[in-house]
């Protein structure tokens, strides 16, 4: 990032961490995590203990990092490499990214950047429209689609967790700052669990490995068998809803299902997969040495922050989270998409000077497709 | 009669002659180590011997329930068992003498289990032992989805994995033979390290010609392996996709260098692989090579990920003849036994 672009984005985070703290989530058990943070145009560092909520204001007012995070994990010496740690327990934690659910509208609201001319065009380019260049970097700009859809897996992964694995009370739901969701559940019974039963646990919650089996469908003999019924617990329940339906259409769905057989019975699992298995990252949830963005810490990929979602439905991430400041600042700016931030619209830009609310300036030039005049 | 849980019978004690009550047991009727010396005793000896020489085979020693007749002899012959193994010292066979034991329990713990009546006692045996609080409902028996996950993993075939399980409010449903399959290997460790922790002053005479027989047995577990040249498929794709001049994630390349660094390739023949890789650098990839290998940074050597993990991360593409292992540095490797 430019320099005048990072005083700018820096300046506004500033102002943030001043004038929002009490947004910043303080972790249970703070002098246990390990913090990390990075700064414009800076790698990434980690292993810090910090002592109070006082200690990490000062932290944050100090260095300004543009992102900022913190330990999934318990430790009885946070700050020492890594080995020497010494292990404790660590919340589960999912991550829900709209750019792995291949949706249809992430074309619309992709933009490629030359990296060789750094022009801007509209979806995912082979080569840039301007120079010819075939390498370009694709950043992606505010989607409402996006963000239902990840609600949806959202939605998902909590009534698993609930009705599953009996976790309601403990879980909280966050906006990650860019263009998904952050759960956090903190329960005594699965703190020590480790990467391996992780593993497990996120193919249960995707509804990976399953086999025809455990639904009654066997390689022989399947006059005898037990297909799951509608209202029955746990993924049988699940699959039962989606393969028949209603009640009445059982018996024939049934005959038909034991007639095709065992290896078209694992294609129709397999194939279930996206519909009821919530679609979360694995590699996120099996990392138990992970630093995870901090709660009410801002994202620098978009400026927004990452914010707790009390009711799900109602959360807009572009209202809700958008809180860097409202005064104007003028940009250059070269956004050929349309964004919409605060319920106003931006752009299409194309290389044009604007004057803009200092938040949209902080997203777009996050975003690549602004710079500061 | 409900039998009181705190003082097993001696009918459970046969069943179960590892819990410290047996020791007690004995105690209490009198015996010791001296006594079992006189060569009247010497059957009990034969029978411990070959209570170990069946353990060995990999075979489940006297797991008839009608043979409960003499379960004194039972008993002792447990313990003279493990005083053998102990004189004998050698770990390979006190390993698999306590997995065939666990075994031989594990028979009785299903069916006291599944006789609901019986069922307190084994249940305590495994809430004591392990902290495993197993709680029943109707015909099903219910661990936490923590305590399941915690033991299930070490399980490679599928339908252990949780996705094919019962699971609802945070416990998973299994039957009388499954919740004890789960605690086998805990059961035959627990076993393990009781006979790990008694302290041997000296054995009778009568015991030392068995003690020597087991020694010459135990030579014969050496495992011979035979290395086939090929790669497994995981490997195979990535190699595939580099070639491609694809981008492999990090996870694939992570794979393929400690996969190919485990099987004695170096850094040097391994580097040009990632020549194709979009965003190669030659500089980085040496060093981060490096740092798997263990020959820079702190020294680490960073090992080839399960096949559990790869399957996780969709870096499985398993062919039959992956059947059986849980790491691709098994693939093609046949263990075959030898009697040398």
């Amino acid at each position: 990032m430019l320099e005048k672009n990072s005083t700018l984005v820096e300046g506004a985070i500033k102002e943030y961490y001043f004038n929002h703290f009490d947004l910043v989530h303080i972790p249970q058990n703070i002098t246990q995590r390990e913090f990390g943070y990075q700064k414009i145009n800076g790698g990434m560092i980690r292993h810090i203990a910090i002592k109070d909520n006082k200690e990490l204001h000062l932290l944050l007012m100090k260095e300004t990092p543009s992102d900022v995070y913190c330990s999934n994990a318990y430790y009885s010496f946070p700050s020492m490499p890594m080995s020497e740690k010494d292990w404790q327990g660590a919340d589960l934690i999912f991550d829900i990214d709209a750019k792995d659910l291949a949706l249809p509208c992430r074309n619309d609201h992709s933009i490629s950047i030359c990296t060789e001319c750094h022009s801007t065009n509209p979806g995912k380019q082979i080569a840039c429209t301007k120079c010819g260049s075939a390498k370009s970097e694709v950043v992606s700009v505010a989607c409402k689609n996006c963000i239902d859809e990840s609600k949806k897996e959202v939605k998902k992964l909590v009534r698993i967790l609930d009705e599953d694995f009996g976790i309601k009370d403990a879980v909280e739901v966050y906006f990650s700052g860019n263009e998904g969701f952050h759960i956090r559940v903190t329960n005594k019974n699965y703190e020590m669990l480790g990467s391996q039963e992780r593993a497990d646990l996120v193919d249960y919650i995707m509804f990976n490995g399953a086999i025809p089996e455990t639904f009654g469908i066997r390689k022989q003999n399947n006059f005898k068998s037990t297909l799951p019924e509608m209202g029955e617990l746990g993924w049988r329940g699940k699959v039962a809803a989606n393969l028949f339906g209603s009640k009445t259409k059982m018996p024939k769905i049934s005959r038909q299902i034991i007639l095709d057989g065992y290896t078209a019975f694992q294609v129709k699992l397999d194939g279930m997969r996206q519909t009821i298995g919530a679609r979360v990252d694995p590699k996120v949830t099996m990392d138990i040495h992970r630093i995870f963005r901090l709660e009410g810490s801002i994202n620098s990929k978009s400026g927004l922050a990452k914010t707790k979602c009390d009711s799900l439905d109602e959360f807009d991430p572009f209202l809700d989270a958008c809180l860097l400041g409202e005064e104007t600042v003028d940009v250059i700016a070269n956004c050929p998409v349309q964004i919409k931030l605060k319920n106003k619209k931006y752009g299409p830009y194309a290389n044009e000077r604007k004057s803009v609310p200092k938040y949209a300036a902080v997203y777009m030039i996050c975003k690549g497709l602004a710079s500061t005049v | 009669m409900k039998r009181n849980v705190l003082q097993p019978g001696i009918r459970d004690l046969a069943k179960y002659p590892f819990l410290a009550e047996a020791g007690e047991y004995l105690r209490d009727k009198g015996f010791n180590l001296e006594q079992l010396g006189h060569p009247d005793w010497a059957p009990l000896v034969e029978k411990a011997y070959g209570r170990i020489v069946v353990a060995s085979s990999g075979q489940i020693y006297g797991s008839d329930m009608e043979q409960l007749k003499e379960l004194d002899m039972e008993i002792l012959s447990f313990i003279v068992a493990v005083i053998l193994l102990k004189a004998t010292g050698i770990n390979t066979l006190t390993r698999r003498f306590s997995l065939s034991e666990a075994r031989r329990a594990e028979k009785y713990l299903e069916h006291d289990l599944r006789q609901k009546y019986d069922s307190d006692f084994p249940l305590k045996i495994i809430q004591e032992l392990f902290s495993v609080q197993v709680a029943v409902e109707s015909d099903d028996f219910m661990l936490s989805v923590p305590n399941y996950l915690q033991r299930a993993v070490h399980f490679h075939e599928k339908e252990w994995k949780l996705v094919n399980r019962r699971v609802a409010n945070g416990f998973v449903h299994l039957t009388a033979h499954e919740t004890v399959r789960l605690i086998r290997t805990e059961l035959g460790q627990y076993i393990n390290s009781k006979i790990q922790s008694i302290t041997l002053p000296s054995i009778p005479d009568t015991f030392k010609a068995r003690v020597q027989d087991l020694v010459s047995l135990a030579s014969k577990f050496s495992d011979a392996v035979v290395v086939s040249s090929d790669y497994p498929p995981c490997v195979k794709h990535a190699i595939e996709v580099l070639e491609k001049g694809e981008n492999l994630p990090h996870s694939g390349r992570f794979l393929l260098a400690t996969y190919l660094l485990a099987r004695g390739q170096t850094t040097d023949q391994i580097a040009p692989l990632f020549k194709n890789a979009p965003d190669y650098n030659e500089r980085i990839t040496r060093y981060q090579l490096e740092h798997i290998s263990g020959s820079s940074g702190k020294g680490t050597k960073y090992q080839c990920p399960s096949c559990d993990k790869l399957r996780s991360e969709n870096l499985c593409f398993a062919i039959p003849d992956c059947d059986g292992i849980i790491n691709p540095i098994q693939f093609g490797k046949k263990r075959g036994r030898t009697n040398a």
